[in-house]
């Protein structure tokens, strides 16, 4: 995790979901790039945010891309966020004695349109509370903000300024991760995404 | 050419292991994994048996879940409480769940105890301690209540009163002072309930509500959130942002529409 460095967060909010992440992808100190994608879209409304060692990150969006491609084939509809976030655990469990150094965030909208986040650890332990979840180098950074800032039954807009907020300034305190921000916000009727001005140090 | 598919082998996979022995060698450790911490617990008394939990999951010092769910569902007659590693415990009693729902496919009798045991033991023996989850197993079949603790290393006690976890210690002085033979339903959950307040307050790995489930020849009644002693308090003010205090250099909105595709079917 401390190799490549990163940072991701996902809120629930009132019929709404967001998921960010920074945008450093670097080599311990030396930063390499500032436009690395960490966080996937699956399909109109599953996001993963995959944070950790840079090389599992990309392996794995490739094994869930194909993954879900497969199970749209066969089943001849889309996975749900919940469906989905089994899948993750099962193939990281399956890892269970050389695991992927990887925790992902899965943020999504049910069927019916209820909101879904979930994270897990790199063995594929399923966490799924009723407020945020967190995940990556500055994960205690972003414990603190989030659990300060964050409130039930946010509107989108609301949910899009905490969730920012959270996420620039718990990376502002983690020097491996940060350099620039995009955010996700998922509504039944939009996807809303956002790069965000941050410190470039 | 045409693609062939190939399905995933069975089992665990260790390709990634030489390549994580080389990072710990260079000094990156794999990140810390999600541990239960926990205290769990489960009694005998007059007409069943009470299995008890806490709902803290813990990675190092950091809370990572403040409300989990430690009782695990096996059969419809049989409940498991999991300590240690929480993956471990998560798919270890699953994949169990699966399997005992076949034998009952299988046989059409109720699934007993001995066989979730049998099941549980052997898988845990076979990996020598490796999957590291210590369980206690409670149900109620044709034999009548069956309590038993199993270790990650696959032996197993059974018990009129048995307590694991980190805060096993603190559970198993409470029901050592107060346990008693033929106890009467609530007081058999009030005793629980106390043996893991014990864990909650005494063990640092043990925290948040209690969760309960008695299990009778008549059914389980399994209580989420049975008490729950450290709720958060209420903010007194709101700390939103104001709308436009984020900098947004770029943004991109996908709307949704319904797509009809021509005419309804003609179904007459």
């Amino acid at each position: 995790m401390e190799y490549n460095g990163s940072a991701i967060i996902a809120m629930k909010g009132k019929n709404c979901v967001a998921i960010a992440a920074d945008r450093r992808f670097g080599v311990q100190a030396l930063t390499l790039s500032t436009d690395f994608k960490k966080v996937f879209q699956m399909n109109e409304r599953v996001f993963i945010g995959l944070p950790g060692l840079a090389t599992d990150v990309q392996t794995l969006y490739e094994r869930f891309r194909f993954k879900t491609n497969m199970y749209k084939l066969r089943e001849e509809r889309e996975i749900t966020p919940s469906t989905f976030a089994r899948m993750v655990s099962s193939t990281l469990y399956e890892k269970r004695f050389g695991p992927y150094f990887c925790e992902p965030v899965i943020a999504g909208l049910e069927k019916d349109g209820t909101p879904y986040i979930c994270t897990m650890d790199l063995l594929g332990c399923i966490t799924t509370p009723a407020d945020f979840v967190v995940s990556g180098t500055a994960s205690n950074q972003m414990y603190g903000m989030a659990e300060s800032l964050w409130e039930p039954d946010l509107e989108p807009e609301e949910l899009f300024e905490t969730i920012s907020q959270s996420l620039l300034n718990a990376v502002d305190r983690d020097a491996i991760s940060g350099w620039g921000a995009v955010v996700h916000v998922i509504t039944p009727e939009r996807i809303l995404t956002r790069t965000l001005k941050g410190r470039m140090d | 050419m045409a693609m062939k598919v190939e399905l995933p082998q069975k089992g665990f996979n260790f390709e990634n292991f030489q390549r994580n022995a080389v990072l710990a060698d260079k000094g990156y450790k794999a990140p810390k994994v999600t541990k239960t911490g926990t205290t769990i617990c489960g009694c005998l008394y007059k007409d069943g048996l009470v299995l008890g939990a806490d709902t803290r999951a813990t990675e190092g010092p950091i809370v990572a879940d403040k409300n989990c769910e430690k009782i695990h569902y096996l059969a419809p007659n049989m409940y498991c409480c999991g300590a240690g590693t929480a993956a471990d415990c998560d798919h270890t009693t699953h994949l169990i769940e699966s399997k005992l729902e076949l034998h009952r496919l299988q046989t059409g009798r109720p699934s007993r105890v001995s066989t979730a045991l049998t099941m549980l033991k052997q898988m845990l023996f076979r990996y020598q301690g490796q999957i590291g989850c210590a369980l206690v197993l409670g149900g109620f079949d044709v034999n009548g209540p069956h309590l038993y603790t199993i270790y990650p290393h696959g032996s197993t006690d059974k018990l009129p009163y048995v307590t694991m976890g980190s805060g096993s210690l603190a559970a198993m002085a409470v029901f050592e002072s107060r346990w008693r033979k033929d106890m009467e339903r609530e007081e058999a959950a009030e005793l629980v309930k106390d043996a893991i307040s014990a864990g909650i307050f005494n063990d640092l790995g043990s925290g948040s509500n209690v969760d309960v489930c008695i299990i009778t020849a008549d059914g389980v009644d399994y209580r989420r959130g049975y008490d729950k002693p450290n709720q958060r308090g209420v903010k007194e003010q709101s700390y939103k942002f104001a709308k436009g205090t984020t900098a947004i250099l770029t943004e991109d909105i996908r709307q949704f529409v319904d797509v009809v595709e021509g005419d309804a079917m003609d179904i007459s």
